[in-house]
């Protein structure tokens, strides 16, 4: 294949060519369908005891049953539903808040730069969970939104951190300049320039933010921060299945296993992202 | 005739470091003017200030008179539509001057869109697409159409340098401002440049404000000179009294550094 070739594809047929891309498109594609599966339909009722206590995977039930003898796999696939809803909107929140946050401090007079760089390196030295344990105690109680705001808020200053260096970086060019001396507002200047040529960047970011986010969202739902009984999280089977760990292992090792399957697919899709959103990278190759 | 530029008394200060001090002097439309001077002498920053332009932590005093407008002082809300209809630039260094995510035809695009909306004309794509066509025939760039379609980093430096000229030509300006224009380019293709820019600055009866360190160039693509040493204006006058006689120690350092090292390409066989 010559670099021309490359060069003219489509993004469509770019990502044809990235395998990475594909493999993570895969996983998490099954993820979504599967997660979108459980608004209308699941193996089992995944309240319902469906079987016996802590049985061993078998066809009747693929992931085998918890030691309410309800069906795991239906609790996994309404993991993956939540894994994804909390994931999706703890990235729009930080990505709201952190490009927002970013721009402005890129675009700031250096004292004001430097009082929102402070803020946001406050933020970031701020454990994530101490973050939502603060937003639990504050609101009536762990739900899902305490859980999607606490990650959202502990993505957006590593986002707003990533956006200020880009857009700074980009802002340096003379092509600015020249587009600034052609009378340009600031605003016709992020727009045109600074969104386009940050977006790659940004979006591998944001994708491995997700990962994170799913990762931090089963971490709350472990210590009891996360979303509230019934909702099936991932983090919440693995605490159920602690206690039962050496009679049951599979019940502790089929949400771990969805986790890090989920977590993967996501980093892989991130790195197929980048080859494709970004037209100047392939003349390296 | 009215000046288009005319900056008196103008000082540009970092701190309290002082990086221009007292520079004045005019341009007229259809005026070519060189603003020479080594590296950190203040050129850029002069061109800069005049059109309200300088970074962050440097403050300009003095008056800058642009299009009969103080720049001054001016918010740059004030500035923008200032700046639109009266000036641009071409950069050192194409590439950067480029932005690299955008295909050639769309950054000139931009700027005739930009134009057309200011003066009120139609702005749909077909009339874009004719006259970035023409931009792009206007510097001589070959098969507009294809270039329209390529991205910076695919085409020639030169060719990179031409669509930055078609850019700012897209703005219609009154005044050109060069910034370095040729010093990224190999020797052939900075003549090409020179002659294309005196071609379409006389068509167009636009003034030109030529900053440069390299006195041949300089020497052929204007009519004043202005030298600049360490932020301070030296010496000014037309090009070929101050080259042929220049009465400061500077110049006759600059001009003489170029003679001999005319002379030395001369003798080498």
């Amino acid at each position: 294949m010559t670099d021309t070739n490359v060069i003219t594809a489509s993004p469509e047929g770019r990502a044809r060519r990235s395998p990475t891309f594909t493999a993570g498109a895969i996983i998490v594609g099954l993820h979504l369908v599967l997660g979108l599966l459980t608004l209308v339909w699941t193996p089992y009722d995944p309240a319902a005891m469906s079987g016996g206590r802590l049985e061993a995977p078998s066809l009747a039930h693929w992931a085998g049953t918890d030691r309410l003898g309800r069906d795991l796999f239906a609790l996994i696939m309404i993991g993956s539903r939540i894994a994804l809803t909390v994931g999706t909107g703890a990235v729009v929140i930080g990505a709201a808040i952190g490009i927002t946050i970013g721009l402005l401090a890129a675009f700031a007079s250096r004292a004001m730069d430097d009082v929102l760089a402070a803020g946001l390196d406050i933020l970031i030295a701020f454990p994530t969970l101490l973050l939502a344990m603060l937003i639990v105690a504050s609101s009536d109680g762990a739900s899902l939104w305490t859980a999607i705001v606490a990650i959202g808020i502990a993505n957006s200053a590593i986002v707003a951190r990533l956006t200020r260096i880009l857009a700074k970086r980009v802002l340096r060019m003379d092509y600015i300049t020249a587009s600034r001396i052609s009378g340009t507002s600031w605003l016709g200047v992020v727009a045109i320039h600074i969104l386009p040529n940050i977006w790659p960047t940004l979006l591998v970011n944001l994708a491995l933010q997700f990962g994170l986010a799913v990762i931090a969202e089963a971490s709350l739902s472990y210590l009891g921060l996360g979303a509230p009984p019934p909702n099936a999280s991932w983090g919440r089977l693995l605490q159920e299945a602690q206690g039962t760990v050496y009679t049951a292992p599979f019940g502790a090792v089929a949400p771990g296993i969805a986790l890090v399957l989920l977590v993967i697919g996501i980093n892989l899709l991130a790195d197929g992202l980048r080859d494709i959103a970004d037209p100047t990278r392939r003349r390296r190759r | 005739m009215s000046s288009l530029l005319s900056i008196e008394g103008l000082s540009v200060h970092a701190g309290g470091r002082a990086l221009v001090t007292d520079v004045s002097f005019s341009v007229a439309p259809g005026e070519r003017l060189g603003l020479i001077g080594e590296s950190g002498s203040g050129k850029s920053l002069t061109a800069l200030a005049a059109i309200g332009l300088l970074g962050d932590g440097l403050k300009a005093s003095g008056s800058v008179l642009f299009n009969g407008k103080q720049v001054i002082g001016a918010r740059d809300r004030d500035l923008v539509p200032l700046r639109g209809s009266t000036a641009a630039v071409v950069f050192q260094e194409p590439l950067t001057a480029l932005d690299p995510l955008m295909r050639i035809g769309r950054q000139v695009a931009e700027a005739v869109r930009r134009r057309a909306k200011r003066d009120g004309r139609p702005k749909d794509d077909a009339v874009v697409m004719r006259e970035v066509f023409s931009l792009l025939d206007q510097v001589a760039l070959p098969q507009p159409e294809r270039i329209a379609q390529s991205w910076p980093h695919k085409i020639s430096g030169g060719q990179r340098q031409r669509a930055a000229i078609a850019m700012a030509l897209a703005c219609r300006p009154k005044l050109l401002i060069a910034d370095e224009p040729t010093t990224a380019l190999d020797v052939t293709t900075q003549a090409e440049i020179l002659k294309l820019l005196g071609k379409l600055v006389s068509e167009r009866n636009m003034a030109l404000l030529f900053i440069s360190h390299d006195l041949p160039v300089v020497a052929n693509a204007v009519d004043q000179v202005v030298v600049l040493r360490h932020g301070r204006i030296v010496e000014q006058g037309r090009v070929d009294k101050v080259f042929q006689q220049p009465s400061h120690d500077y110049t006759q350092n600059l001009v003489s550094a170029a003679r001999s090292f005319d002379d030395a390409l001369e003798i080498a066989p």
